[in-house]
């Protein structure tokens, strides 16, 4: 009997396949763009919470921050800004800190003495302590990365790019390669793996590039350097003076995060007086900050979506009130034949309700493939047109669309609910027909 | 022999505008089971609203009428739905079965209305297919029918719920003449087997067919007689008829099928 209502609304439904099909469709786009939005926002959400995970949770990040150069007067003292030691050996007693990792950083050119073919190359000369790779998780290809032992040793550990450029024939490992600005030699013994640069996150920390990164004992780099930095170019010199570039503390327990968070700016605040020369970066606060960003995402692309499935519904609406009207002499029959109105709104109601069954699980099955063929059309676009693909941003290349599986009950409910709410009033004004008016209708 | 139908001062009066129309002022009559009665009377007789009282589609403004032992004057609209599917037989003059369902289905929809659509049922309908002429035709659409096809359909759903009475509204009025002979046949085949046929009409060559003929004018009965030179539709053609009515039927068919 039951099942014999809906085999009815469905050939009722046939008798237009092209009207139906229609309908459908409305519905279909509506549950589709559903899945579709959402597993995009998780895509952008899911990235950027690698991008905060891949500095650690239980870091805290203290960068110094060069102040914009605003004297117009030329000046013999070197400009001091940045985090010194003793701010750094201020916030290793702070108790919840297990471990402070002091970075120093300068852009210089390198050399490779032995192969005369490679041009100097501008990069990264980086002081830091073997703790450094584990925070930024640098893999290691041949040899090591910087030990205890060697902290005073004039070593140095290259970037696979580096390593690429400057031996492309030769085993790195033992070579030395040359600061000309500073006249040192450091001895290569580690090669590191590629890795890709990381993402600016949250907007206070700009993306970091390990391509052309040269690692020395932080040690080393003070007693061969010292201090304080020149520079000389056409009509300006300019000497500045830092201790470090970046100080990364470790935090015992994660939970500890916000309060010891805190309790470095207080410190830091302290000592430095008048200076704002550095930034805090906490990836725990930017974690949480992702997580409420991507509540705001789903929120606002299921607004979207919800709007196109309440556009189908309002199809499906239209075609009902079509539909009623254009049978009328049908529900006059039935009437006629001991149909009451309950029967007649259920019949109405259940072709509605297929409409949008059937719409909402076409709309489920392209969501599924979604991700499949998202990263088709990116294939293809690169395939068609490379040039225009190149120029968009990287972020949203990379941006992998993931399925969020609550998604599909959600989408398929609503589009019943839509079915329900917008098959409701057609089937109603069906009901109340009065058969009389109904049966003399042509 | 029972009554199928009592009517005593049946009364419908419509406001239209702030004015009154008195369709029926007082109508009186019996219908015994087994009688085959032509109503007859001009437009604005009142023809059509006691045809809707009949068929328990209205109600009366007064009066009552008993359909069987029940008193169905003021029912409610559900109760006078499920009236409709199990005591009444609707025949129209535009067949009206419904254009999504199959010849056995459109049989079955009085049944399906009545909560008795069972194993047995379709069995029935199969039968009652046959025995108006199109066992051959179970599993055609409406529109694959001609006319006279469908009215016998229609005649075929009409007794499916064993009514009081069969209820024919003009029912071979879009109907050629041979065709119309055809129809009439069924009916009287039915009314031989003792089944009450009431029917509304304005053509004199049908109501002639009927045992019994009342007239309508200005909302009340003018005249109830019984029909002394009855026309009995090719009384002989029972046993010829299947064929016969088959050919009769195919030259009216459309190409198309």
């Amino acid at each position: 009997m039951f099942f014999r209502t809906w085999i009815l609304g469905i050939k009722s439904l046939l008798l237009h396949p092209m009207r139906s099909a229609l309908t459908v469709l409305g519905i279909m786009i509506g549950v589709f763009s559903v899945i579709a939005l959402l597993a995009i926002g998780e895509g952008v959400s899911i990235k950027a919470q690698k991008d905060i995970e891949a500095l650690g949770a239980e870091n805290i990040i203290v960068r110094s921050i060069e102040p914009p150069n605003d004297s117009i007067e030329f000046s013999f003292s070197a400009r001091e800004f940045g985090i010194t030691r003793a701010e750094m050996n201020q916030m290793k007693a702070i108790p919840t800190i297990a471990q402070v990792i002091p970075v120093r950083e300068l852009r210089l050119q390198f050399q490779y003495t032995g192969n005369a073919l490679a041009e100097p190359r501008l990069g990264r000369l980086v002081g830091c302590t073997p703790e450094y790779q584990g925070i930024n998780r640098l893999e290691v290809d041949r040899g090591h990365f910087l030990t205890h032992p060697e902290k005073q040793a004039t070593v140095c550990v290259i970037s696979a790019e580096l390593a690429k450029y400057f031996f492309p024939y030769e085993d790195p490992l033992g070579k030395e390669i040359f600061v000309p600005a500073k006249k040192n030699r450091f001895s290569i013994v580690g090669v590191l793996k590629e890795k890709t640069a990381t993402g600016a996150v949250g907007g206070s920390l700009s993306g970091q590039d390990f391509a052309n990164d040269v690692y020395i004992p932080i040690e080393t780099m003070r007693r061969l350097m010292g201090d304080l930095e020149e520079k000389r170019s056409a009509g300006s010199f300019e000497r500045k003076k830092f201790e470090l570039s970046q100080v990364t503390c470790k935090v015992k327990d994660v939970k500890d995060v916000p309060k010891t968070a805190k309790i470095i700016e207080s410190t830091l605040r302290r000592m430095s007086t008048d200076r704002e020369d550095y930034g805090i970066i906490v990836p725990f606060e930017l974690l949480e900050q992702a997580r409420s960003t991507r509540i705001m995402i789903q929120l606002i692309f299921g607004l979207v979506a919800a709007v196109s499935l309440v556009v189908g519904g309002i199809g499906i609406m239209n075609i009902m009130l079509a539909t009623v009207t254009e049978r009328t002499r049908e529900i006059g029959v039935r009437r006629a034949l001991g149909a009451c109105r309950r029967d007649i709104t259920r019949q109405f109601l259940i072709e509605t309700i297929v409409l949008s069954v059937v719409g909402g699980c076409i709309g489920m099955a392209l969501g599924v493939a979604f991700p499949i063929s998202a990263e088709g059309s990116k294939v293809l676009a690169d395939w068609l047109a490379p040039e225009y693909y190149e120029r968009i941003p990287t972020y949203f290349r990379e941006v992998v669309p993931v399925l969020v599986p609550w998604s599909f009950p959600l989408a398929f409910g609503i589009s019943v609910v839509v079915g329900v709410v917008f098959g409701l009033y057609p089937a109603m004004r069906a009901a109340q027909m009065d058969p009389i008016e109904a049966l003399r209708h042509e | 022999m029972g009554k199928a139908v009592e009517i005593r001062d049946l009364t419908k009066h419509y406001v239209l505008k702030s004015e009154t129309v008195k369709a029926l002022r007082g109508v009186s009559f019996d219908v015994p089971q087994g009688d085959y009665v032509a109503i007859m009377g001009p437009s604005g007789s009142g023809k059509s609203t006691l045809l809707n009282l009949l068929g328990c589609l209205d109600r009366p403004t007064s009066g009552s009428y008993m359909l069987g032992d029940e008193n169905v004057a003021q029912m409610t609209d559900d109760d006078l739905s499920a009236v409709r599917a199990s005591r009444i037989g609707f025949v129209f003059q535009s067949y009206n079965l419904i254009p999504q369902l199959t010849v056995v289905e459109n049989i079955e929809v009085p049944l399906y209305y009545m909560g008795k659509l069972d194993s047995r049922a379709k069995e029935r309908c199969c039968m009652l297919a046959s025995m108006v002429g199109l066992g051959d035709r179970l599993d055609h659409r409406p529109t694959q029918l001609s006319g006279g096809q469908q009215q016998r359909v229609a005649i075929a759903r009409s007794i499916v719920n064993d009514p009081e009475f069969i209820l024919a509204d003009e029912a071979t009025g879009n109907l050629d003449s041979v065709t119309t002979e055809e129809i009439l046949q069924l009916f009287e085949r039915l009314n031989g087997e003792g089944r009450t046929i009431i029917m509304v009409t304005h053509e004199d060559e049908v109501a002639e067919h009927a045992k019994r003929v009342i007239r309508l004018r200005d909302g009340h009965i003018v005249s109830d007689e019984r029909n002394t030179d009855r026309v009995i539709a090719k009384s002989s053609v029972e046993k010829v008829a299947p064929e016969d009515a088959e050919s009769a039927v195919d030259r009216s068919e459309s190409p198309a099928t």
